[in-house]
């Protein structure tokens, strides 16, 4: 053990998983798929490198959320084994967590009844942190998130968005190796979530033996912060690269962004036309249209598609060609949009 | 060693932080946690006293209101505790930090001590004021080594409590809800538990430490040696043994129930 030990602590890998595994039987509420397997996380391969900034894309329910709380010693895996630093998350939980973090965006933590200051400093011993070496930690997070005239009061006298920046510096006031940030962003106004990709980026920079692993649905965030990211849906990382690497893969193609009448579904015919690579739909029922934005492998597809839309009888209302972004990479692999939420796969039950 | 002992006593006394400053800056949980008690006191306290009970019959009472504060906060912020931590979001980042579990409960156990002491204390200090209350304490150290003793075993049943509902949901909420009643009744808190009969007394004291621990204060402080189940001496024993036995038991399965989450899912899900 102490030869895997070491041979995996010198790894240049901050984080490594194996096959990583997890299901959940589902309980009463799923009513009908009740007693059922879920699958959350299929036989994942990952490797991020030390002072890495590595993102984790994929729709709500792909399994990045699974991930991280597995990296995060909250879940053991069902299958497959998982490294921080060096470290088995399962099984050597007492070295990995004094090394890690983690910051759920839109989420809140701590207690109102103390100051936000108090509520850091409270976070920063349960890591056995002396408050002389937390303090300036501390003092400066909370310059970093806008709350330094704030740190005096009380929590519960916040703003829930307020109450957000304290649980994110709370992230960063223990130093971690590695830090998790699940959706970091989610909740924030436009002004503090910018705010808040730089300071993530400042702190990589600042510390660049420190690695970061983000989850997030938002294709921009990831294209802009991360070095390398992974695509992953219904628990598979299916693309893995960095943002330029993996738009290149649909540099080729021509993007199109199509509104048209209705919130029919479009028909499986649409998506088997010659020159059509994938295409994914987002129907909106308040002004009941549909948009569909579809990649073609040749320009001429699209005049083929317009013809299929309006013989089935739709209106095209809109039409315009844009730039392929990761969004367009998730939709060329996977046929569906990121903000559409795809509950990860259930195998037999029993 | 030093270190984990240093790290171990930083975790004790933060987490106990919250509960003493809340003490001191939350004025609707001072009135809530002290007025209504001492209402139920004075309610049994005139009840007896329209009896022309003996005045002893005062301090029953008030010893009972006194207890009942330790109780009533043992049930809902240690038993409940965890849950209120999931509902706040801190039981995440508790578990995934280094600390040692077993320093969570006791900084929890500590500092709702000191916090529900202020409140007990209030409840003697106002009986004083406005019952005229007297103790007649006749072997002092037994009584504070009865009342340590008591406070440690019902904390270390809150101990276990807490970590048994480490991982339960809504439903453990309401389940405590429907024994509040009964507890009551069995803890004898506003009566001599030995009027319900020896054996259902001694049943009672069994289950419930604060039952074995006012009937041994109030035989000390109350010299009502006469309405006891056993005597104080035994019952301190059983009460230190008690306390032993829920502080271990409490560490092993914090451990087991942490372990059970982390494999079943439970613990990032979100109360039901």
């Amino acid at each position: 053990m102490g030869h895997i030990l070491n041979e995996r602590t010198t790894s240049e890998f901050s984080i490594e998983t194996v096959k990583l595994r997890r299901v959940f039987r589902l309980d009463r509420r799923a009513r009908r798929d009740a007693g059922k397997l879920l699958v959350a996380l299929d036989d994942m391969d990952l490797q991020v490198r030390r002072g890495e900034l590595f993102g984790c894309l994929g729709p709500n329910g792909a399994g990045k959320t699974t991930l991280i709380r597995i990296l995060a010693t909250l879940l053991t895996p069902s299958g497959g084994r998982a490294f921080v630093e060096g470290f088995d998350v399962h099984r050597e939980t007492h070295r990995v967590r004094p090394i890690i973090n983690m910051v759920s965006g839109g989420e809140t933590c701590g207690y109102g009844i103390l100051t936000a200051m108090e509520n850091l400093r409270l976070f920063t011993e349960l890591y056995g942190i002396p408050w002389r070496i937390a303090r300036p930690r501390v003092e400066r997070m909370l310059e970093v998130v806008g709350l330094d005239k704030f740190k005096r009061v009380r929590v519960n006298k916040l703003s829930t968005g307020l109450r957000q920046r304290v649980n994110f510096a709370r992230g960063f006031t223990t130093d971690p190796k590695v830090l998790f940030l699940d959706e970091p962003t989610t909740g924030l106004d436009v002004h503090s979530a910018r705010n808040t990709r730089d300071f993530i980026r400042q702190w990589l920079a600042e510390n660049p033996r420190k690695t970061i692993l983000l989850t997030t649905h938002y294709m921009a965030e990831a294209d802009e912060l991360c070095d390398r990211v992974a695509i992953i849906d219904r628990g598979l990382m299916v693309a893995c690269d960095t943002p330029a690497a993996l738009k290149k893969t649909v540099r080729r193609e021509t993007a199109l962004e199509l509104t048209i009448s209705g919130v029919e579904p479009p028909p499986d015919k649409w998506k088997r036309l010659e020159g059509v690579v994938n295409l994914a739909v987002e129907s909106n029922p308040l002004e009941k249209v549909t948009n569909v934005r579809v990649l073609l492998s040749d320009a001429g597809a699209g005049g083929m598609l317009i013809r299929e839309i309006t013989d089935d009888g739709r209106r095209l209302l809109g039409l315009h060609t844009i730039e392929p972004t990761l969004e367009d990479v998730f939709i060329k692999l996977t046929g569906r949009r990121l903000s559409e939420s795809e509950p990860a796969p259930t195998a037999g039950g029993g | 060693m030093l270190k984990a002992v240093g790290f171990f006593v930083r975790v004790v006394l933060a987490r106990a932080y919250v509960r003493v400053i809340g003490a001191q800056r939350e004025l609707s949980w001072i009135i809530g946690d002290t007025l209504l008690p001492f209402l139920a006191v004075a309610a049994y306290v005139y009840v007896y006293k329209a009896m022309g009970a003996p005045e002893k019959y005062t301090g029953f009472v008030v010893l009972g209101g006194i207890i009942v504060t330790f109780w009533m906060h043992m049930i809902w912020s240690m038993a409940m505790q965890f849950f209120w931590e999931k509902e706040m979001g801190n039981l995440e980042r508790y578990l995934m930090s280094p600390l040692p579990r077993p320093a969570l409960l006791l900084g929890m156990a500590l500092g709702g001590i000191v916090m529900t002491s202020t409140r007990a204390l209030i409840i003697y200090l106002a009986s004083r004021l406005f019952f005229h209350l007297e103790f007649h304490v006749t072997e002092p150290g037994l009584a504070v080594a009865v009342f340590v003793a008591t406070l440690f075993a019902l904390y270390g049943m809150g101990m276990v409590l807490s970590s048994l509902f480490f991982i339960a949901g809504r439903g453990i909420y309401y389940g405590l809800q429907i024994t509040a009643e009964p507890i009551f009744f069995l803890g004898g808190f506003y009566f001599p538990v030995r009027q319900l009969g020896l054996l259902v007394g001694a049943a009672a004291a069994a289950l419930i430490p604060t039952t074995l621990g006012l009937d041994a204060l109030r035989q000390t402080m109350l010299d009502a040696y006469d309405t006891g189940i056993l005597s104080p001496n035994i019952e301190l024993l059983i009460l230190t043994v008690m306390g032993v036995v829920f502080v271990y038991a409490s560490v092993v399965i914090i451990h087991r129930m942490e372990d059970y989450g982390r494999r079943s899912g439970k613990l990032i899900l979100r109360n039901e």
